[in-house]
């Protein structure tokens, strides 16, 4: 094996990876928003069963490690669909039902933490249930979402590396693979950690800005 | 005159704690009905099993031809009738002014944007507050706000008003501005029930005045009563009141 040093084939490696960092992440937030937000809706729903199974998918998701989660979907299906599945779609699938279970949580709280008095006082203007959710509650919940959400986020960007457990080449298993062949651990993972800051970092900032206009139009 | 608000013998609990017992009036057309009594008696339960916010164990409430009791309850046909008004506003936060008066119109009667700012702007120049109409609730003073929020309730065209506690929050000052909203209403022949503790404004304003103790009515009668109270009850509450 021949060992070189890092160089700029290894960077645009990485940065390769990177990507599919960055659509791992945009599959889990659109699809864990898209169902968390159904499920956070059933959490508050007034329907009893539905609270009920709410709860319960909750429960289960954030009691189970990502990690467990991954193996099922990539290992576990495969036993009952034959070959084995792509692992982009289980490490999707998977990243997708995590980042439900925990949007759904953090949602009800922010749509629980605007004030009773706010939906009584649009039912007390016939507003219909619904009405009263659109117009009144969920805006006034966006804003309380705002700093949670983009946390989490930041969160699920740096949990896909833990997709690489079932054969998915993102980031950090790009930089282990690099590492592998030129045993420059410090340089290479330096690089990566500072990928990994440079995708997060724009999230935290527009967070702050949006948690600004959004305070801005509440003023 | 057939009343606008007729309750019979209503009973309410919390759990197995009794609220109201027996509660019995009736508030005719154009009407203006004063609910005082000692914190704890009942007086804002009242008016909101009268809105169907609270639901009742016993006896019947009518309003405006809406049986309260009725399981079958029409809650927003209910709510188009009547208007209500809260100790701490509830305006939207998220809303102007104006935004805050336009959205029911809108929503429940699907009033074309133009025609509800006309009227936001209509209700807005009725309580004195028609430049405000592009502010955002948290820049007006608490009296200003409690004028929008009754100019929202008004914008609904109610047939009644419930105002419970309404000026409770605010300074001396405010509080005149907010009654004196109250009492144009009044002369204007809105039908209304005030739970309040302005003694002076309920002897003025009141072609009723209703003293509720332990969840009852203990006493009523016009504003005059609140001079020679019949009842020890009423003499005492009104003597540590003034
Ligand atoms: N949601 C509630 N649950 C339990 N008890 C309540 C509730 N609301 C009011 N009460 C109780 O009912 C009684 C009457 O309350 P209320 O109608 O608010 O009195 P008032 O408006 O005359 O001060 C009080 O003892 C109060 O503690
Ligand atoms: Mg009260």
């Amino acid at each position: 094996m021949t060992t070189s040093a890092f160089s700029i084939v290894h960077f645009e490696f990485l940065c390769w990876a990177a990507l599919w960092t960055i659509g791992l992440s945009a599959i889990a937030l659109v699809g864990g928003s898209l169902l968390g937000f159904v499920i956070a809706l059933a959490r508050i729903s007034s329907n009893k069963s539905l609270r009920w199974a709410s709860s319960l998918y909750i429960q289960l998701v954030q009691g189970t490690p990502l990690l467990v989660l991954l193996f099922l979907l990539y290992y576990g299906i495969a036993v009952f669909v034959g070959p084995t599945i792509p692992s982009i779609v289980a490490a999707g699938a998977g990243l997708t039902i995590y980042a439900s279970g925990f949007l759904a949580e953090i949602w009800r709280g922010c749509i629980e933490a605007v004030p009773k008095s706010q939906w009584e006082a649009a039912e007390c203007l016939a507003l219909r249930r619904s009405q009263r959710m659109v117009h009144v509650i969920l805006p006034q919940a966006l804003r309380i979402a705002t700093p949670p959400t983009v946390g989490f986020v930041v969160q699920v960007v740096k949990n896909t590396s833990l997709a690489s457990v079932i054969g998915f080449i993102e980031l950090a298993q790009a930089g282990k693979l690099i590492n592998n062949s030129i045993f420059e651990p410090f340089t290479v993972f330096v690089v990566v950690a500072a990928i990994y800051f440079g995708i997060c970092f724009p999230l935290s900032a527009w967070s702050r800005t949006l948690e600004r206009t959004l305070n801005v139009a509440d003023r | 005159m057939s009343p606008i608000v007729k309750l019979t013998d209503v009973h309410k609990y919390f759990g197995t704690y009794k609220v109201l017992e027996g509660v019995t009036f009736e508030v005719p057309r154009g009407g203006v009905a004063a609910i005082i009594g000692q914190s704890g008696s009942g007086k804002s339960t009242a008016l909101r099993c009268i809105n169907a916010l609270e639901a009742i164990q016993g006896g019947t409430i009518d309003v405006c031809g809406h049986a309260i009791q009725d399981p079958e309850l029409n809650r927003r046909a209910l709510r188009c009738d009547v208007g209500m008004v809260f100790q701490s506003y509830n305006l939207f936060p998220h809303l102007t002014v104006e935004q805050n008066i336009m959205l029911a119109p809108t929503c429940v009667k699907l009033m074309r944007k133009p025609q509800a700012r006309d009227l936001a702007h209509q209700v807005l120049a009725q309580v004195g507050l028609a430049e405000k109409a592009e502010h955002y609730p948290e820049q007006l003073s608490g009296g200003q706000q409690q004028r929008v929020a009754i100019a929202r309730s008004l914008a609904m065209k109610p047939k009644l008003m419930l105002f419970d506690e309404v000026t409770s929050a605010l300074d001396p000052q405010l509080t005149g501005e907010v009654l004196k909203v109250m009492e144009e209403l009044a002369r204007g022949g809105m039908t209304m029930i005030l739970v309040t503790h302005e003694m002076a404004f309920a002897r003025k304003v009141a072609s009723q005045v209703i003293y509720m103790h332990k969840g009852t009515v203990w006493e009523t009668g016009s504003g005059t009563m609140l001079d020679s109270p019949r009842t020890a009850e009423l003499r005492s509450f009104v003597n540590n009141g003034l």
